[in-house]
């Protein structure tokens, strides 16, 4: 997808202005954290719960390496073969060379954020396959020609009106009543269906990879992710190289945290392990069996300071909690992950310089990192990344010298008095003459649709000093 | 938290820079209330701004000074007290860690966070201070500031406070979501930052209230600036101030009331008799 963080102003300006955005994403960040609340109120363990699973993944970061040898000798035992793709292209080339060594023409894919993060269907449209999302929210945004706006709803931007005049649009069915959700479901199955059946290849992701048996948990509430894996030959799950879990026991725990912060599910409708190709017993099941495991700068966030960011398990939880993505939706943030984790992960992984405005898209609320199931303190990678940018002299002069000026002066307390009762000053003048106030680099954004309310007369340490002067003056007397 | 407090506490107040600059008033009104609590209140000169703009904003490291400054001017005290969850915050839950690596420090750091509270966090929990029921009854809706809310926990401390005081605080729709102040957010991102405005400003009026209280200067502020221009009629006030009206005659928002001389002081303070404000002394000068 073509990436546009560096725009996030002028694409928040845009979204902003969606008048058909607005309610639904009023709608979506407040239902899902409404039925996440519900799910953990019914959990009473669920604070243990996310404290084993934040150790667990902990302890996998600890030992990666080891776990990856463990999981990728398991795999080749049962028959199936593990890729290590350093970046993107490196992911969608070996793909490819799998599609071509099987004879791959249709390609039906379950929904996956890695394949988001490497521009997959542009990949192997681009090499002439044919590439069908079969997660209903992945295939409506696909036949919309449009990026994903959330991690776990990608078409969650998408009205239900909306989505009636793109299948009317794009399905040649005649005339038919599309008024409710089901018959639009039934309607995207039936459009579906025939192309699972004819498909050579499935690519999936991954919720869990289990490094002592070499299975792979997938989350799914459609079931399409099974019809992927067991209908076509050739079965290819993509996953970071994060998705690690020592064993079923842990994968199961990380299961329970998942669907609650998700959709305030106790479980998912679909879950499924999948253990290589079908064996010479089994009646279904793909032929051949390939997992690829990406880093694409996850092992350098592994060894620095955003390492707890590899924690996340794409839950979604953040982004329905955040409230400037409910105002702006996903699209504004400009790459595959939006909200609070996705301004941490686009810098990290296509380069802060892209991405400048994303970590300052945040207010600090904290209210993402109390619902991150992983424990993620998000906020303060944010302000890290604030703080790499300043570094790295990316950010606005303006802004670096104004704070850098304030800073240094508030070191000095006599000179932090002087200059707060020059502020009040400024600030009183400004406040009445607001052409002046959009003039003054910094504070012109406050200018923007805010009046600046009037200072009272003195500062209070102004007032407080003078008065004790008084007081001093009385005792001496 | 509860801590049990010495018979007559010396408080520091740190006043804070929207305080400082923007209403003195919440500051007096702090003062008069801590008195009423029965603290000793000083107001130590030294002190300066907490450091979060620049600690927020890209300027990690210039923040330390600060820290370091405020905790030499606030370490001597029994109690430090702010009226506000952002800058109370910003030395309970980040000084520890902005200066986890500076030698001889890290332990000042977390000793000066164990004694330093939020106003109403103080007034309710360490004090268990009654306030006088409040004298007008507005009708007062409640903004949680987002720093408060989740670095320190204040949510019910001022609604007890308020409802010890006679107000019926008016609950509003979505308390635990941010106005959209966010420091440099507000002036950086002010699209969403108005938008986000709008929604709580929505909430508020909707709630029925003609007050919003709230105990963050910076989100009233935000919120104020907001309803101005798109003709919301709301008062906003600190907590500090409608809780102080329940102390003093008449209205003590835009003119600076002269603290200890025009306070006629509700007999029926409940925890400690009324204290002369001349206990109110700026640093170490003799009261």
């Amino acid at each position: 997808m073509q990436h546009t963080s560096e725009h996030f102003v002028q694409n928040s300006r845009i979204a902003l202005a969606d008048a058909q955005l607005k309610p639904v994403l009023g709608a979506v960040t407040t239902f899902l954290p409404a039925l996440r609340q519900k799910a953990i109120d019914q959990t009473p363990e669920f604070e243990a719960l996310r404290d084993y699973a934040v150790a667990m993944k902990d302890h996998v970061l600890d030992h990666l390496e080891t776990y990856l040898a463990d999981f990728e000798r398991a795999v080749q035992a049962r028959g199936g073969a593990v890729h290590h793709a350093a970046g993107a292209e490196d992911l969608n080339r070996i793909v490819l060379a799998l599609c071509a060594g099987a004879d791959v023409r249709k390609v039906i894919k379950g929904k996956s954020m890695v394949g988001e993060e490497t521009n997959l269907n542009d990949a192997l449209q681009g090499a002439g396959l044919e590439v069908l999302e079969t997660d209903l929210g992945e295939y409506i945004i696909q036949q919309a020609g449009e990026p994903p706006s959330h991690i776990i709803g990608p078409a969650l931007h998408k009205s239900k009106a909306q989505v009636a005049e793109l299948f009317r649009q794009k399905h040649d069915l005649g005339e038919r009543n599309l008024d409710d959700v089901p018959q639009m479901v039934r309607e995207a199955r039936q459009m579906l269906r025939e192309r699972f059946l004819s498909a050579d290849a499935g690519i999936t992701g991954a919720n869990a990879l289990v490094a002592e048996n070499g299975s792979i948990m997938l989350v799914t509430n459609e079931g399409n992710g099974d019809l992927c894996s067991i209908l076509p030959r050739l079965h290819i799950v993509i996953a970071g190289i994060e998705k690690l879990v020592p064993t079923v026991e842990d994968a199961s725990a990380l299961h329970r945290v998942l669907c609650r912060s998700a959709t305030g599910q106790i479980t998912s409708a679909y879950t499924t392990f999948y253990s290589g190709p079908r064996r010479a017993e089994e009646p279904d099941g793909p032929v051949a069996f390939h997992v690829i495991l990406l880093d694409n700068g996850r092992r350098a966030m592994r060894a620095g300071k955003y390492r707890s960011m590899l924690r996340c398990i794409r839950c979604g939880a953040c982004l329905n909690h955040c409230p400037v993505y409910r105002h702006v939706g996903g699209h504004a943030y400009g790459w595959v992950y939006p909200g609070p984790m996705g301004s941490v992960l686009t810098p990290l992984m296509t380069g802060l310089e892209r991405a400048v405005e994303l970590p300052n898209a945040c207010t600090a609320c904290g209210r993402c990192e109390e619902t991150c199931p992983m424990r993620i303190p998000l906020p303060e990678h944010l302000r890290q990344l604030r703080d790499d940018a300043a570094t790295a002299g990316i950010t606005p002069r303006a802004w670096r010298l104004g704070i850098g000026a304030a800073m240094t002066a508030f070191r000095w307390p006599w000179l932090y008095r002087a200059s707060s009762g020059l502020a009040r000053s400024a600030v009183a003048f400004l406040g009445r003459h607001p052409g002046v106030l959009r003039r003054v680099p910094v504070l012109r954004g406050w200018a923007q649709g805010r009046a600046l309310p009037a200072p009272q007369a003195e500062t209070f340490m102004g007032r407080w000093q003078r008065r004790q002067h008084g007081k001093s003056g009385e005792h001496r007397l | 938290m509860s801590t049990s407090a010495p018979a007559r506490p010396r408080v520091a107040l740190f006043v804070s820079c929207l305080v400082n600059v923007f209403r003195p008033t919440v500051a007096e009104a702090a003062i008069a209330l801590l008195e009423q609590a029965g603290c000793e209140v000083d107001v130590p000169p030294g002190q300066s701004c907490c450091g979060q703009p620049g600690y927020n904003a890209g300027a990690i490291a210039a923040a330390r000074p600060l820290a370091q400054n405020l905790i030499r001017c606030f370490e001597d005290y029994d109690y430090v007290v702010a009226p506000t969850g952002s800058c109370t915050g910003m030395i309970v839950e980040h000084y520890p860690r902005l200066l986890a690596q500076t030698p001889g420090w890290h332990e000042r750091a977390v000793a000066l966070a164990a004694r330093t509270f939020e106003l109403t966090h103080f007034l309710h929990t360490v004090m268990g201070f009654v306030p006088a029921p409040c004298k007008g009854t507005a009708s007062v809706s409640y903004h949680d500031s987002c720093a408060g809310l989740r670095e320190l926990g204040i949510r019910q401390q001022p609604r007890a406070l308020l409802a010890h005081a006679g107000v019926q605080v008016q609950e509003m729709q979505g308390t635990e979501i941010c106005c959209g102040f966010g420091g440099a957010f507000c002036a950086k991102l002010p699209a969403i930052s108005t938008a986000m405005a709008d929604e709580k400003l929505a909430n508020a009026v909707a709630s029925g209230a003609t007050t919003l209280a709230g105990g963050d200067l910076g989100c009233l502020l935000h919120l104020e600036g907001r309803a101005a221009v798109t003709g919301i009629s709301l008062e906003f006030r600190h907590v500090a101030e409608v809780l102080a009206d329940a102390h003093v005659a008449g209205h003590a928002r835009d003119t600076a009331p002269d603290v200890g001389a025009g306070h006629a002081r509700d007999t029926a303070a409940p925890v400690a008799p009324p204290q002369p404000s001349l206990n109110v002394h700026l640093g170490s000068e003799p009261g």
